[in-house]
């Protein structure tokens, strides 16, 4: 693996340009800026096609011989298939109004990291192939060949593309790079060039239920593990279900959540909460998986791993699915999932139980955010809340592209975070909400040998969390995000050293009072709770000014 | 947006590019035809105006504009035109003597052209107020004076 | 040559419509069959492109959401930024078409030493907002020109137009926009560095069209002067089907000529971006997927791994753990026989799908 450059060597770069055009300039592959290519195993066990085994630093990687054609008729098939394709290719007008939106052109100064380039990189072939103007004139109107290079291109730099749709925001034609990259993917994944940190999910998801193929024994002994330690925080023993029929609410949770910290914690915050209601719920080890690495593979993959979600709620006989904290598993269940999957109808419109709010933006789909579940719970005044167990902390929310971008869940986790935290401050105007700036790990390309593009790209997000840092004192950056949760952790430790990441439902969870006798001296992650510190330092007082002589003495 | 609405889109479209043609198919008019010839015109040896009529069609309003600064602003109200002619430098009494019939000779083919001068903002409440005898003798008055003063 | 091209080739299209019109008198030509030609080239080709890119399918709703969606019944929704109902949709396009809503959202980005800083950047919007208005206003003004009687909105545009009354003829607001409009375009594309390095010659060629035909308009307009009952005669007689060519001055030829140029490319470029916007997908869908189903009009049966499947790898395990099972566990020596299919084929990935499908 690449050595990672300090902070010095990463910053050393400026927005200046080489004095020869973009199309004369040859990708060089950077250690460090790319993911291992996709072993053919995993591509074969899904049935994706032209699995062989390449490497991106190899001069010839192997395409198969009819590779222009099948690159061109999957253009031509996706043109038919997606106005959005045929339109951005045809409209964008090179105002250059998303150039330095992209946390990847901001954190690399690299001009094929300007959106409206690395949509270029795809609109030249596309002018080329299916333009009248382009086979008459050429690259006098921005056309050029189809050539193995421009292969290798593409797949360098919509592997460098978070498909955060920040672009998309700013363009006056609403261009949204993230449906470019979506194509451009599609159309490497024809001639088996996947990542393979992103085919190796796929394959985990298909065959056994989740991204980290997790078998049934490693789910419920993980989750085993998580109670106990909810058992030494609590005092309470909760077992949640599993692939239980007849349960009222089926939970899917991004198996992150499951897996590694901070993301256990954010599931443990679920669990309390569902518990602590009493509510009839049940996890399924078959669907144990929201998020959907098959999206930044190709639509058909997503659409096929993502079946599983409808196909267990109907099997359990559930009434609807309440979504953990993931950013772009819930772009999917909103924009997605009933196109693919759907009718639910075999799902009621869901009903939350404990307020008997009606959740009307999800009657079709049935699937409803959990962070809308939590504020309509707040809301109600349905939990009781202790925010100081937080007071460790002083948090700012970072919003994800996805649920901001392709949602709009804005507002929701705020109102939790204000009412289970004392100390909450925003970060700049310019970087949160709909402007909110990319992790840099998204779609797929939380790897570790692209260390250094993750670094990166998520310097912009880096820098407006320092802003707040300084401003503040914040030292802990909340989300609602599987991703961030696995990829921020790195981000903040190299850039902002001593800020963590939490899941907005870690916050809920500490500060969630579960009954009268709910005297915790921990938080879920068994540091010591500030009244616990103060308690022990009021006993720690109280004995030095009592003194050693009059201590024990003193009071017989 | 669906297919009904692309098929909106593109009649939407068209009936904007079509409506000048459509609005003159149901409203066809007769050309334009002006009737220059007034009695004075009629009596005038040679039909001519104080410059060329090339030179009046597409100039005189800057002409016009320039009088009246040169009256208003700088009692200037001789006119020399390019044949040596003098005249005095006045709407009413140069150019309507002769154009009596602005309705005809101006309006119409200001109105055809889609121009809105300001000319008559002053000059009909100006003709009004000549009428009035004593208004006129003022004026009168006037025009030596800035004549006698140019001497 | 990016920049100078274009330059050069407006240029001799002025030269041809003035070659043609001074010299050689072809004023039928240049006043009456290239116009018609290009306006039917122009209709129809824009329709065209709309036809072609509706035969598109819009499989799923992907609205760019820029506000808090509709969701709790307290919590407020930006029903402009993130519309959920079919009013709301029109709202965003309105602010979109007339008011380009999300540049004015524009912000710059620059790089310092150990930072970046993001700083308010309003310039390309104003401008481009004063020379798109400036560019509507223009050519509802034109229409001075086909129509007789002019209706009153004209007159009123007009007067609007040159309500501070300077010079004679009077300067139209517009006329001062459209150049400042486009100069700050142009000069933008040449001196930001960023902006030169993504422009190509098809990004400066509108501009000095746009620039050459607005030039010849104001030269003819307000020095050296056309016939304007001639002109009024020749583009009446267009529309109404009886055109005669008795303009003379070739200035006219070169403005209408420059005109007929841009309706010809106009279809054909990026300037249908005017027309594209409207379909745009991350603009004109309403962020309501979740609660009305969108239809994928090709949406297809595809390849899964059932709980079938999953629960029969699994048996033994999930017997053991004690989790519910449906089904008998059937034995096999194998992995599943799906692992293989299709995939050597090389064919697309749908097309292997639906073969394997049930």
């Amino acid at each position: 693996m690449a050595k990672l450059p300090n902070r010095t060597e990463m910053l050393d770069f400026d927005f200046s340009l080489p004095p020869e055009g973009w199309m004369d300039t040859k990708t060089e592959f950077k250690d460090g800026m790319f993911c291992h290519a996709v072993k053919p195993e995993k591509l074969e066990t899904v049935g994706m096609p032209n699995a062989h085994k390449w490497s991106a630093s190899d001069e010839d990687w192997g395409l198969p011989e009819n590779w222009k054609e099948i690159i061109l008729q999957g253009m031509a098939d996706r043109l038919e298939k997606y106005r959005s394709f045929k339109l951005f290719m045809d409209v964008c007008v090179r105002c250059g109004a998303c150039a330095d939106k992209c946390h990847f052109y901001m954190g690399t100064g690299d001009p094929k990291n300007m959106p409206v380039l690395r949509a270029e990189l795809l609109r030249s072939v596309y002018k080329r192939y299916f333009t009248r103007a382009g086979r008459m004139f050429g690259s006098l109107v921005g056309a050029r060949d189809l050539t193995e290079d421009v292969i290798k291109e593409w797949w360098y730099y919509f592997y460098q593309c978070t498909e955060c749709r920040r672009c998309s925001a700013f363009c006056p034609y609403g261009i949204d790079q993230a449906e470019i990259t979506i194509m451009g993917r599609e159309l490497l994944n024809l001639l088996g060039l996947n990542t393979d940190w992103i085919a190796g999910p796929v394959e985990n998801c298909y065959m056994r239920g989740n991204h980290v193929g997790l078998t049934p024994p490693a789910i419920l002994d993980n989750v085993e593990f998580m109670m106990d330690d909810l058992e030494t925080v609590t005092g309470h023993h909760f077992e949640p279900s599993f692939n239980r029929k007849g349960a009222e609410i089926l939970l899917v949770c991004p198996s992150g959540d499951l897996f590694a910290e901070p993301g256990t914690f954010t599931f443990m915050g679920y669990i309390m909460l569902l518990e602590h209601l009493g509510l009839d719920y049940t996890l399924s080890t078959y669907a144990s998986e929201g998020g959907n690495f098959g999206f930044f593979t190709s639509n058909e993959m997503a659409k096929r791993l993502n079946s599983k979600i409808y196909a267990e709620a109907e099997r359990l006989g559930v009434k609807w699915i309440l979504g953990g904290e993931c950013g772009h598993m819930w772009r999917l269940m909103q924009q997605y999932m009933d196109t693919w999957n759907g009718p639910a109808d075999f799902l009621e419109q869901p009903v939350s139980p404990i307020t008997g709010t009606v959740f009307e933006n999800a009657a079709s789909t049935k699937m409803v955010h959990m962070v809308e579940f939590t504020a309509d719970l707040i809301y109600n005044k349905k939990i009781k809340l202790d925010p100081s167990r937080n007071d460790d902390w002083v948090v700012t929310f970072h919003d994800s592209c996805n649920t901001a971008r392709g949602m709009g869940i804005l507002e929701e986790p705020r109102y939790i975070i204000k009412n289970v935290c004392n100390h909450f401050y925003e970060m700049p105007d310019e970087t949160i909400r709909e402007k909110t700036l990319c992790c840099g790990s998204g779609s797929g390309l939380n790897a570790g040998e692209n260390m250094e593009l993750r670094m990166r790209g998520g310097f912009p997000r880096a820098e407006a969390v320092r802003s707040v840092v300084d401003r503040f004192g914040v030292n802990m950056v909340a989300n609602i995000c599987a991703i961030d949760r696995a990829a921020m952790p790195a981000l903040m430790d190299y850039w902002n050293p001593g800020v963590g990441i939490v899941g907005t439902h870690e916050l809920v969870g500490n500060a969630l009072v579960l009954d009268e006798n709910d005297h915790r001296t921990m938080n879920l992650r068994q540091e010591e709770l500030p009244s616990a510190r103060k308690e022990k330092e009021i006993a720690d007082a109280v004995a030095a000014v009592n003194g050693p002589e009059n201590g024990e003495g003193g009071a017989a | 947006m669906k297919k009904t609405g692309i098929i909106a889109f593109v009649v939407i479209f068209c009936a904007l590019a079509l409506l000048p043609f459509a609005a003159n198919a149901i409203s066809p008019k007769a050309p334009l035809e002006l009737d220059y010839n007034t009695p004075a015109i009629k009596s005038l040896e040679e039909h001519k105006c104080i410059e060329s009529t090339e030179f009046m069609r597409s100039s005189h309003m800057q002409l016009l504009d320039s009088w009246r600064n040169d009256v208003v602003r700088n009692g200037d109200i001789v006119y020399t035109a390019t044949d040596g002619t003098k005249y005095e430098k006045s709407l009413d009494d140069s150019c309507l003597t002769c154009h009596s019939n602005p309705e005809e000779f101006c309006d119409k083919c200001h109105s055809y052209e889609g121009v809105n001068p300001y000319c008559w903002d002053c000059h009909d409440s100006f003709g009004l107020w000549r009428q009035n005898e004593s208004n006129e003798a003022l004026y009168q008055d006037f025009l030596a004076s800035v004549e006698g003063g140019q001497e | 040559m990016r920049i100078v091209g274009p330059i050069i080739a407006v240029c001799a299209l002025a030269g041809i419509a003035w070659l043609g019109t001074g010299p050689l008198s072809l004023y039928t030509l240049f006043g009456v069959i290239i116009p018609y030609c290009a306006f039917a080239a122009f209709v129809v080709g824009f329709i065209i492109r709309i036809l072609n890119w509706g035969r598109s399918a819009v499989p799923f709703r992907i609205p760019t959401t820029a506000g808090q969606e509709k969701s709790l019944p307290w919590i407020k929704q930006n029903k402009l930024d993130n519309p959920s109902s079919k009013a709301g949709v029109v709202g965003r396009m309105a602010l979109e078409v007339l008011f380009f809503r999300s540049l004015f959202r524009n912000a710059s980005t620059e790089k310092t030493e150990d930072g970046i800083a993001i700083g308010s950047a309003k310039w390309l919007w104003l401008f481009a907002l004063i020379f798109h208005w400036s560019m509507l206003i223009i050519v509802l003004r034109h229409f001075r020109l086909f129509l007789d009687p002019i209706p009153a909105w004209i007159t009123a545009l007009e007067g609007l137009d040159g309500m501070f009354q300077i010079g004679l003829p009077v300067i139209y607001l517009t006329d001062l926009g459209i150049v400042a409009g486009i100069t700050f375009l142009f000069i933008r594309r040449v001196v930001v560095p960023r902006i030169r390095y993504i422009s190509q010659t098809i990004d400066y060629f509108p501009l000095v069209l746009l620039f050459g035909i607005a030039l010849a308009g104001i030269i003819m307009r307000y020095f050296t002067k056309v016939d304007m009952s001639a002109v009024k005669e020749l583009t009446l007689g267009l529309v109404r089907f009886t055109p005669q060519a008795t303009v003379t001055e070739p200035i006219f030829y070169i403005h209408i000529f420059l005109v007929c140029c841009l309706l010809v490319y106009f279809p054909w470029s990026k300037l249908m971006h005017a027309g594209g916007i409207f379909l745009s997908p991350t603009r004109n869908m309403a962020n309501n997927s979740r609660a009305v189903r969108h239809v994928n009009p090709w949406n297809y049966e595809v390849k899964k791994h059932t709980y079938e499947e999953y629960e029969n790898e699994n048996w033994e395990k999930m017997q053991a753990l004690g989790l519910p099972l449906d089904y008998e566990h059937v034995k096999e020596e194998e992995p599943p026989a799906e692992a293989e299919a299709g995939a050597a084929e090389g064919a697309p990935e749908a097309a292997n799908t639906e073969d394997s499908e049930g």
